[in-house]
């Protein structure tokens, strides 16, 4: 008989050995009935668990941990509805493609089928919410599925992976196999890119009298930010950053236009349509981004580079397709244009010194400037003056609304990872999960959760885990005690019938925070909020500031539903009177 | 006309489900669909039979093609293959029309697998049409019963079967 040198493990330990091997040092979680065994081994391991109040919110929060560092984030809940709250923080992961494992416990293997108490069909319901899914059948096949899950949830186009594990695996007891290859005949990773492709590319570039640099959040999931500059600055192109992508070319960058899409800026959206060349980059021409797509970019050719094949040709067919990772295809058209850059680069230099008369005309005609009032606290106002804090560096996780458009309009971010928002699914509730797992991940970095009074209020059970941790997240409440993006829709299309989108009730934030023990605040004057943000993020611990902005404010540009992104609507219309 | 989708894929749990619930949450309705074991048992092929625009049905097999269970997803429509189903048919009728039925089953090559008192089972396989049309023959002979298999498809040309190839661990991080 073979000498086992391996102790003996149960099945729990197992999963935690796994996790250890893969550099997990912090998992988000809450326990139940089936994780029982699990959570008896993570009562004394190294691995730090840090209980959520809500398991939706674990999914964000390894999200928020996963968006800020790049590393796979993980999140565990027990069956059934452990698992079924689970479901829209995966969909949110796959949507803006984030590495996410989610660990679930079912019910025993025996006991599958049967409507056993907290049973759910986890396994079946989160096939079409993940990447993939795994439901282990044997402790043997632990290690190698756990490796897995980790693999294809960090490689490739990234994604949510999720393991469910029947409690009586978890009891079971064996020994761990090191776990040495992944072998997945099925699961295609394109890196390189072709060359002759790429080669191509670069030609079309020198040739573009208008060429416009397209980047989305590709380029942060591939860590190419620094190829990204290098290629603007060799074809001194001017970029835009999707809402994913923001960071990804520096705000503060010379060429770096703003986000283009529904609520973009004047100068994004018509070099968009201007251009002759567009140079698309880990994006996936989304309807927020191209507006009516029959009248997008309709005088320029696309170049699409990107990771998964099924986005190429989905919505906008290009010119010249490129699948591979977005780091090395960016490398190799970069040593391109440089091998041609003396032979090309004067051919069109006239032309695209037209260009960008063009474009920096448009940028001074509509500028994207924050509004100010004497009497009432503007929520552009607002992301002006967290701006003015962040200087570009802090990490600003978003709710979904219109704050999170202002935010997106108004606060620089100098790099990638800083940016954290729900973009794909536009989960309410997303910002302030995503914050805790983002300080977890970050714990000496400056973190705001920017959230609207709505998101706010479906995430305030996370405001007992923050004052458990001390956690200093800045919690700032743009609160205009509406549904905001609802309610300018319901004025702008719907003859401001406005239904259903009064927040009234919202608790006094002083009292709210103070009951869990921290400082809370609100400001309605805009003469309080410089020094009321400063003292927010002078404070040890978390804050929570909430902030009564006016109540009207609508998101300027906005592209209609169904309109072409040139179809932007600049300012309000004429005042309307809002009927209660 | 129809179109058929053909599949090679990891037979394991779930895996058919991910493959039918890229049509279905799509609205597509799955015409037919077969699904067996390959000589190599830890795969199989399937078959399935659309109806669905050719742009919208190239967009769909790029998304099975990346399921991580699916080797290869092929659109058989515009390239040479063979497809074929296989049909059970049970008629029931009077001994006297016994010798016509017979007969009809020889032109069309369908072969008896059950007689009895009430009638006869027969099973034919073809092309969709010719199926088809011997179902319309049986008809004229008294109340039918019919169950077709679907179609299988199988290309005619080689495609490169492109598999992934094993990847390496990398060293486990140490936890902090």
């Amino acid at each position: 008989m073979p000498v086992q040198t391996a102790p003996l493990l149960s099945g729990a330990l197992m999963l935690l050995e796994c996790l250890v091997r893969e550099g997990v040092d912090c998992i988000f979680g809450y326990p139940g009935g089936v994780t029982l065994p699990l959570y008896d081994a993570l009562y004394d391991h190294p691995i730090r668990h840090v209980l959520v109040r809500h398991e939706q919110n674990a999914c964000f929060a390894a999200e928020g941990y996963a968006r800020s560092t790049g590393r796979v984030g993980v999140c565990c809940a027990t069956s059934g509805p452990g698992a079924t709250n689970l479901v829209t923080g995966l969909v949110d992961a796959l949507m803006d493609s984030i590495p996410v494992v989610a660990l679930t416990g079912q019910v025993s293997s025996k006991l599958i089928g049967s409507d056993a108490f907290q049973e759910a069909d986890t396994f079946g319901i989160t096939r079409s919410c993940t990447k993939h899914n795994f439901l282990i059948k044997s402790l043997a096949d632990l290690p190698q599925v756990l490796h897995e899950a980790f693999y294809l949830a960090a490689s490739g186009r990234p994604g949510p992976v999720l393991v469910d594990i029947p409690k009586d695996i978890f009891q079971a007891q064996g020994h761990y196999t090191p776990v040495n290859s992944i072998h997945l005949p099925g699961y295609k990773v394109y890196t390189e890119g072709h060359t002759g492709q790429i080669r191509r590319a670069a030609q079309m570039m020198w040739e573009a009298e208008r060429p416009f640099v397209y980047a989305g959040g590709g380029i942060i999931h591939g860590e190419a930010s620094e190829e990204l500059r290098q290629l603007v600055e060799l074809l001194d192109a001017p970029a835009v950053c999707t809402l994913m992508g923001l960071g990804a070319l520096p705000s503060t960058h010379p060429n770096f236009i703003s986000m283009p899409g529904m609520h973009g800026s004047y100068a994004a959206n018509m070099g968009m349509t201007h251009a002759d060349l567009l140079i698309a980059i880990g994006v996936r021409f989304d309807d927020r981004v191209t507006g009516r797509l029959a009248a997008f970019a309709p005088h320029a050719e696309v170049i699409h580079v990107d990771i998964d094949p099924a986005e190429i040709g989905k919505n906008r067919t290009p010119e010249l397709p490129i699948v591979g990772d977005a780091r090395r295809v960016i490398a190799k058209m970069n040593k391109f244009l440089l091998e041609t850059r003396d032979e090309m680069q004067p051919r069109n230099a006239a032309a695209r010194r037209a260009w960008w008369g063009q474009v920096n005309g448009w940028k001074e005609e509509h500028p994207l400037t924050p509004e100010f009032s004497d009497d009432e606290i503007k929520p552009q106002h607002l992301m002006a003056e967290i701006d003015r804090i962040s200087n570009g560096e802090a990490i600003v996780s978003s709710d979904v609304g219109q704050h999170q458009m202002w935010a997106a309009q108004f606060i620089r971010f100098n790099k990638p990872r800083l940016w954290l928002n729900s973009g794909g699914l536009g989960s309410m509730g997303f910002g302030l999960p995503a914050a805790v797992g983002a300080q977890f991940a970050n714990p000496d970095k400056l973190v705001f959760a920017i959230v609207g009074d709505g998101g706010f209020q479906m995430s305030v059970p996370e405001l007992a885990t923050i004052a458990n941790h001390g956690l200093p997240v800045k919690i700032i409440v743009s609160n205009n005690g509406y549904l905001g993006m609802v309610r300018q829709w319901q004025e702008l299309f719907y003859n401001n019938r406005l239904s259903a989108v009064t927040l009234d009730g919202f608790p006094d934030a002083e009292k709210l925070a103070g009951a869990y023990g921290f400082k809370g605040r609100t400001i309605e004057h805009p003469r309080d909020l410089r020094a009321a943000l400063e003292a927010a993020v002078a404070e040890p611990g978390p804050y929570l500031l909430n902030v009564r902005v006016s109540p009207y404010e609508n998101v300027y540009p906005m592209v209609p539903s169904g309109g072409a992104i040139y179809e932007m609507v600049l300012r309000p219309p004429e005042p309307v009177e809002a009927s209660r | 006309m129809l179109q058929v989708i053909s599949l090679l894929l990891e037979n394991k749990p779930g895996a058919l489900l991910r493959v039918t619930g890229l049509l279905s949450a799509r609205g597509y309705n799955i015409e037919s669909l077969t699904v067996a074991r390959t000589l190599d048992p830890t795969l199989s092929r399937m078959s399935i039979v659309v109806d669905v625009d050719a742009t919208l049905r190239a967009q769909v097999i790029k998304q099975m093609n990346k399921l991580v269970n699916v080797l290869q997803a092929i659109d058989l429509t515009d390239v040479p293959a063979v497809a074929r189903e296989l049909l059970l048919l049970r008629v029931r009728a009077p001994l006297e029309h016994r010798t016509a039925i017979l007969k009809e089953a020889e032109i069309f090559g369908a072969r008896v697998v059950d007689s009895s008192a009430e009638g006869v089972a027969l099973e034919a396989t073809g092309d969709s049409e010719k199926v088809e049309e011997f179902i319309d023959v049986m008809r004229a002979y008294g109340e039918i019963d019919v169950t077709r298999s679907g179609l299988v498809a199988a290309s005619l040309e080689h495609k490169k079967l492109k598999l992934s190839p094993p990847v390496q661990k990398p060293e486990p991080a140490t936890v902090k």
